[in-house]
C-alpha cells in the first residue's frame, strides 16, 4: 500500500512539475532551437534584458499587480470585517456566498462580464480597466484569507480593549488590525500573484498601451517559441513561487510579528 | 441630588429586574443584585446558569432585554463598554499578544502624561509583584504571571467595580489557593468592589463577603457563606455548597417553639427553618454524631454502615437507614471508627439541621 502511495505521489508531482522543470532547464539552453539541447548558457536572459517591448509589458504587469492588489486588500478586508463582525444583518449568508463565488467562476465569464460592464459604462479599455478587473478578482481571495484570521481571533481581545476605554476606532487600529496584519499581507501577495499571471481576464479588458507580460508572452508564442520565452517564463514562475510561499508562510504563522 | 431616580437600596452597583434572552432562552431572568462599595461578591453556579452573561451585561458586552443597571446614581444600561467605569478581567486573560506587559497595562491609561503613565504602570507591576516584567511579552510568562498582568491591567483605571470571570480558573490547584489569598488581600487593600464569577464553591467561600448562587438565570439565594451553608433556600443551594443529606417529608404543623417538625419515612425529625406542606431537611454529614448504642432519649436513628472512606482528616461513611435511604456521615478519624456492616445510631442537634420547602 505504501509503495503504491509513493508511486501515485511521484506520478502526481511529476505530472504537475515536470513541464515547469523542462521549461526552466531549457531557458538555460545555448541553442536557438527550443527542443534541442545545445549546452548551458544564460544568453537568452541577455536577450530578454534587451527586449524593450517585453520589459515594457513586465512594467505594466508589475504596476497593475501592485495597484490591483492594494485595492483588493482594502476592499477584501472591509468585506471580511463586515461579514465577520457586522452582526447578523439581513442577507449575510447571501453576501458570504457572493464573495466566494468569483473564486470558482470561470475566468472567461468574469472577463466577458467585466468587458460588457466597461463597454456599457463607456470606459476606455486600458490600465484603469485592468486594475479594476484584477482588483475584483483578488478581492474575494483577500476576504477569504482575512475572514479566516478574524474568525480565529479571540473576541475577548477586542472586548478587553473596549473595556479599557478604547472607542471602536482605537480598538480596530491598536488591536484588530495588528493582529490580522499577517493575513492582510498574505492576501495582498496572493492578489498580486493572481494579477501577475492572469491572461484570460486581461485579454478581455485590456486595451492598446496596456499589454501585460502574460499577454506579450502569449502573442510571441503564437509566432513561434524561442528560448527567450522560456527565460521570461522562468522568471515569472520564480516570482510567483516566492510570493505564494511568502503568503502561505504568513497565514500559517501563529504568532504576530 | 436629583430624586427622580428609581428608589431602591443604596448601592454602588445596582441591577434591577435585569433580563437577557437569547432567542427563546432566558440566560438571565428578572435579576436584582446590589453591590456595596468595597464588597467582594461571588456569583456561584454551574456552567450555563447565566453568571457569565450577567457579568457581560454589567461590562456592556451584551445589551439587556429588560431591566436597568445603575452605577451609583447613574443609569449605565445603555452605555457602550468603553464609557463604563467598570473593568473586567477575562477568563482567558485576553492579554494583547503583540504588546509588552507594560503596554498591556498602560493600554487603558489614556490622557496621562508619559511620566505619570510610566509611574502608574510601575506601581501596578509592584502591586502584582511583577517588578521588572514590563518589557516582557505575554507569551514568555507563566500562567500565574499572565493572570497577574491581566489583574494589573484591569485595575489600571482604578475602576469602582472590578468584574472577574473565573479569575483563578486557569491556574493549577496549588497556585489557585495561594492566589485566592492574594486576591482577597489585594481587594481589601484597594477597597475596590469585586464581582467574581466562579463555579467552585470552595473558592466562593474562601473569597467572598457574600455569595450569590445562580440557577437557571435567576439568583436562587444571596448571602454570606455561613448563611448559605447553614440556611440554604432550596435543595440546589444546599447541594452546591457541600455534601448534604436531604430528607423529605411533610410538615404537620408549625412548632411555635422555634423548631419545626417534619414527618419523614424515619419518623418525626426536628430542625430549624420552616416549610408548608412538603418539606426537606438539609443535614450536613459533619453535624451527625455516631454511636454504637442507642441514645438515652431514644431519638437516635439506627442504620448500617455500608461504606467507609478514609480521607486523612476525617472518615466518610455511607449508612443505610431503616427506610433504605443512604446517609452520608463524616466522622473524625480515630481508633473507634465503625467498620462496614456495623450497626450505628445516628443523632444530630436539631438546631444544626435546616428545614426548607421541598419545591424550588
Amino acid at each position: 500500500m505504501r509503495a503504491l502511495d509513493r508511486i501515485a505521489l511521484t506520478f502526481g508531482l511529476g505530472f504537475l512539475y515536470a513541464p515547469i522543470l523542462i521549461l526552466v532547464v531549457y531557458s538555460f539552453n545555448a541553442s536557438a532551437l527550443v527542443t534541442v539541447w545545445g549546452g548551458f548558457s544564460t544568453r537568452w536572459y541577455g536577450v530578454l534584458a534587451a527586449d524593450a517591448p517585453l520589459r515594457a509589458a513586465a512594467g505594466v504587469s508589475l504596476a497593475v499587480a501592485l495597484a490591483s492588489a492594494a485595492l483588493a486588500t482594502v476592499f477584501g478586508t472591509l468585506a471580511a470585517l463586515a461579514l465577520d463582525r457586522g452582526g447578523r444583518f439581513a442577507g449575510r449568508r447571501v453576501f458570504t456566498g457572493l464573495i466566494y463565488a468569483p473564486l470558482v467562476m470561470p475566468e472567461v465569464i468574469t472577463g466577458l462580464s467585466l468587458l460588457l460592464l466597461f463597454v456599457g459604462l463607456g470606459l476606455d479599455r486600458g490600465l484603469l480597466t485592468l486594475v479594476v478587473a484584477h482588483a475584483t478578482l483578488g478581492l474575494g481571495f483577500v476576504a477569504v484569507i482575512v475572514g479566516a484570521r478574524l474568525r480565529g481571533l479571540d473576541g475577548a481581545l477586542e472586548e478587553a480593549a473596549a473595556d479599557l476605554g478604547a472607542a471602536p476606532g482605537r480598538v480596530f487600529a491598536t488591536v484588530t488590525l495588528p493582529l490580522i496584519a499577517p493575513s492582510l499581507a498574505a492576501g495582498f501577495l496572493l492578489a498580486f500573484t493572481l494579477s501577475l499571471d492572469d491572461l484570460v481576464i486581461a485579454s478581455f479588458v485590456s486595451g492598446p498601451g496596456a499589454t501585460t507580460l502574460p499577454m506579450r508572452l502569449y502573442s510571441q508564442v503564437r509566432l513561434g517559441v524561442n528560448p527567450e520565452i522560456n527565460a521570461a517564463s522562468t522568471l515569472l514562475v520564480g516570482t510567483v513561487t516566492a510570493l505564494v510561499l511568502t503568503a502561505s508562510w504568513l497565514t500559517g504563522r501563529k504568532g504576530v510579528a | 441630588m436629583a430624586s427622580t431616580r428609581a428608589p431602591g437600596p443604596a448601592g454602588l452597583l445596582t441591577c434591577a429586574g435585569l433580563g437577557k434572552r437569547f432567542g427563546a432562552h432566558a440566560a438571565v431572568a428578572d435579576l436584582d443584585l446590589t453591590l456595596q462599595p468595597g464588597e467582594f461578591v461571588c456569583l456561584l453556579g454551574p456552567s450555563g446558569c447565566g453568571k457569565s452573561t450577567l457579568l457581560r451585561l454589567i461590562a456592556g458586552f451584551e445589551t439587556p432585554t429588560s431591566g436597568t443597571i445603575r452605577l451609583g446614581d447613574t443609569d449605565i444600561t445603555a452605555d457602550p463598554p468603553h464609557r463604563r467605569p467598570v473593568n473586567m478581567m477575562f477568563q482567558s486573560y485576553a492579554l494583547f499578544p503583540h504588546m509588552s506587559v507594560a503596554a498591556n497595562i498602560a493600554y487603558g491609561l489614556t490622557g496621562l502624561a508619559r511620566a505619570a503613565r510610566q509611574a502608574r504602570v510601575d506601581e501596578l507591576l509592584r502591586l502584582v509583584r511583577l517588578d521588572g516584567f514590563g518589557p516582557r511579552r505575554p507569551d514568555t510568562l507563566s500562567g500565574g504571571q499572565r493572570q497577574r498582568v491581566a489583574l494589573a491591567r484591569a485595575l489600571a483605571r482604578a475602576p469602582k467595580v472590578l468584574l472577574l470571570d473565573e479569575p483563578l480558573g486557569a491556574l493549577d490547584r496549588a497556585l489557585r489557593e495561594e492566589t485566592q489569598g492574594e486576591l482577597r488581600a489585594l481587594q481589601r487593600r484597594l477597597g475596590t468592589s469585586f464581582l467574581v464569577v466562579t463555579h467552585d464553591p470552595g473558592e466562593a467561600l474562601a473569597l467572598a463577603d457574600r455569595i450569590g448562587v445562580m440557577e437557571g438565570g435567576r439568583l436562587a439565594q444571596i448571602g454570606d457563606g455561613a448563611s448559605l451553608y447553614e440556611r440554604p433556600a432550596n435543595r440546589f443551594v444546599a447541594g452546591l455548597l457541600g455534601d448534604v443529606n436531604l430528607i423529605p417529608g411533610r410538615v404537620p404543623d408549625r412548632d411555635p417553639g422555634g423548631l419545626s417538625t417534619l414527618d419523614t419515612a424515619l419518623g418525626p425529625m426536628r430542625a430549624r427553618g420552616a416549610a408548608d406542606g412538603e418539606g426537606v431537611i438539609a443535614l450536613r454529614p459533619e453535624r451527625i454524631a455516631l454511636a454504637r448504642t442507642p441514645s438515652g432519649d431514644g431519638r437516635a436513628l439506627p442504620g448500617q454502615v455500608v461504606e467507609t472512606t478514609y480521607l486523612g482528616d476525617r472518615i466518610r461513611l455511607r449508612v443505610r437507614m431503616a427506610d433504605g435511604s443512604l446517609w452520608r456521615v463524616s466522622a473524625p478519624t480515630g481508633a473507634d471508627a465503625p467498620g462496614v456492616g456495623e450497626t450505628v445510631h445516628l443523632s444530630y442537634p436539631p438546631e444544626r439541621a435546616w428545614l426548607m420547602p421541598a419545591a424550588g
